[in-house]
């Protein structure tokens, strides 16, 4: 089963620089992709187009059988959950438990069945006891965590990633990394950090231009360093992928 | 993300007391009213302020909150004694002397007046907002019926100050790390070129929040997050309050 067809995506910005090239991207169900790209590749471009907050110039999205357009969008939202950069930007509400509460109150749900939802989504994300802080009391790792939590109590089909690292320090990664492991869900992660793709995914596709360049096992991907070379990605110093362990 | 005593959040005094575990709109309701028959109490009846003090006094005992932290909190009122004690300087005819200073004995009430209802007013809110989580107080608003949105707008208030500060923050220090000491208003071009980046910075994550919003469903109206069970009993020993200070303000009328 394809959780997620992109077909032919092409996207320009409102001043017309183009964004987007013609993205085809298979996802299969339950699979965990990177999506790896220098800045500036698109790569949040296509995210957003995947629960069609941007619609497409030319091209077409699916999610399983149904396209993504602007009468199927607010079911697609509750299929795709978006997990953004900057947990500051996802969680606006005044406590953790109202910020999880937000995604299946706006599906309709109430009452005991919302409590449930959002207490199985803070035990996922390890954060059971974390319902009645304010977001600005946790740290870095917690609110991304936290932001993980208030898309999972969506319930959702395909889980996307955006710089899920992004100025972590290495036991919130590990712990963020325990947390998406456990998840049995198709997930695409969207990153630059690529010892993350290799420790999360087994496949990868770059993107670079507005377009998919390379797709294929992480691992393969990532020892061929004049691929990586010529679309500005890098590997840390030291790291070979090669002899880096499951 | 320290400096929880700068966040309205850190307003709150955690306790376990009857005052903080009364639901949160019975104690803005009750605030209210309560506030509102103080303002009704005919100046002249000083001995019924006195009442009015004695019920919030005892309620601040009851929520044991620390006098100091309420004490400390009085500096907001500081501009309002401050005219209080300006009227009676400049207030008409006729006048007496107190102290050997001639004062109007008009501007005397009315400092008098201003005085002791700001005061009251005052500790009221302190003893709202130190018994009650901020959370918990925009959630009380809402169900007393506020409108959705305008409850929405003061939640982001509250979530986003620290962050904004923050930024603030850190813009500052990038500011005075390369040389920037303005000491005098000319110097402020610097300043106010931070004002401007932070405002376009404040106005692009309200975009991305915007974007986040969307991306959960949100269409245009806050979705009902809580499971609320009203409690008769809370709203009486809340209405206790409201009850007694109309009492107070309505003998004060009658004798």
């Amino acid at each position: 089963m394809t959780a997620l067809h992109v077909e032919g995506l092409q996207y320009a910005y409102p001043d017309g620089r183009p964004a987007l090239r013609g993205v085809d991207l298979h996802v299969a169900t339950g699979e965990r992709v990177a999506v790896l790209g220098p800045n500036g590749a698109g790569k949040t471009t296509l995210v957003l187009h995947l629960n069609g907050i941007l619609r497409p110039s030319a091209g077409e999205i699916r999610i399983g059988d149904t396209p993504v357009t602007p009468a199927t969008a607010s079911g697609i939202r509750r299929r795709v959950a978006i997990v953004f950069q900057d947990p500051d930007d996802q969680l606006f509400m005044p406590t953790v438990h109202d910020d999880v509460a937000f995604g299946p109150a706006n599906a309709g749900l109430r009452d005991a069945a919302l409590a449930e939802r959002v207490r199985d989504a803070l035990i996922a994300v390890g954060l059971p006891d974390a319902g009645g802080r304010a977001p600005h009391h946790l740290s870095l790792g917690q609110r991304r965590r936290a932001a993980v939590a208030t898309v999972l109590s969506m319930d959702p089909e395909i889980l996307v990633l955006d710089e899920p690292t992004a100025n972590l320090d290495p036991a919130a990664r590990r712990e963020l990394a325990a947390v998406l492991r456990t998840l049995e869900l198709t997930t695409l992660v969207v990153t630059h950090d690529l010892p993350y793709a290799l420790e999360l995914c087994g496949r990868s596709v770059i993107l670079d231009e507005g377009r998919v360049v390379a797709d294929g096992p992480t691992r393969e991907l990532l020892a061929d360093r004049e691929l990586l070379a010529a679309h500005r990605l890098e590997l840390p110093y030291g790291f070979d992928p090669t002899y880096a362990g499951p | 993300m320290g400096a929880g005593h700068s966040h309205p959040a850190g307003l709150h005094h955690p306790g376990d007391s009857v005052v903080h575990r009364l639901p949160a709109d019975a104690k803005v309701l009750a605030t209210l009213v309560f506030v509102l028959a103080v303002v009704a109490t005919p100046r002249e009846a000083v001995w019924a302020f006195g009442l009015h003090l004695a019920i919030l006094v005892v309620l601040l005992v009851v929520a044991r909150l620390p006098a100091r932290a309420v004490v400390r909190r009085f500096h907001v009122e500081v501009p309002f004694l401050a005219f209080a004690v300006f009227l009676p300087i400049v207030g008409s005819d006729p006048r007496v002397d107190v102290l050997g200073v001639p004062l109007s004995e008009e501007g005397l009430w009315a400092g008098w007046n201003i005085a002791a209802k700001g005061t009251l007013g005052v500790l009221a809110a302190i003893l709202l907002s130190s018994s009650t989580p901020m959370a918990e107080l925009l959630r009380g608003v809402e169900r007393l019926r506020a409108p959705k949105v305008m409850v929405a707008i003061a939640g982001f208030t509250v979530r986003y100050l620290d962050v904004i500060v923050g930024e603030a923050g850190r813009m500052r220090i990038a500011r005075v790390s390369r040389g920037d000491d303005p000491r005098w208003i000319w110097q402020a071009r610097a300043t106010a070129a931070t004002a401007g980046t932070l405002f376009i910075r404040s106005y692009e994550r309200g975009e991305r929040v915007h974007l986040a919003m969307l991306s959960r469903g949100y269409d245009g109206a806050m979705p009902e997050v809580h499971h609320h069970h009203p409690s008769r009993g809370a709203w009486v020993i809340a209405a206790l309050v409201p009850v007694l200070g109309a009492s107070v303000a309505t003998a004060a009328h009658l004798l």
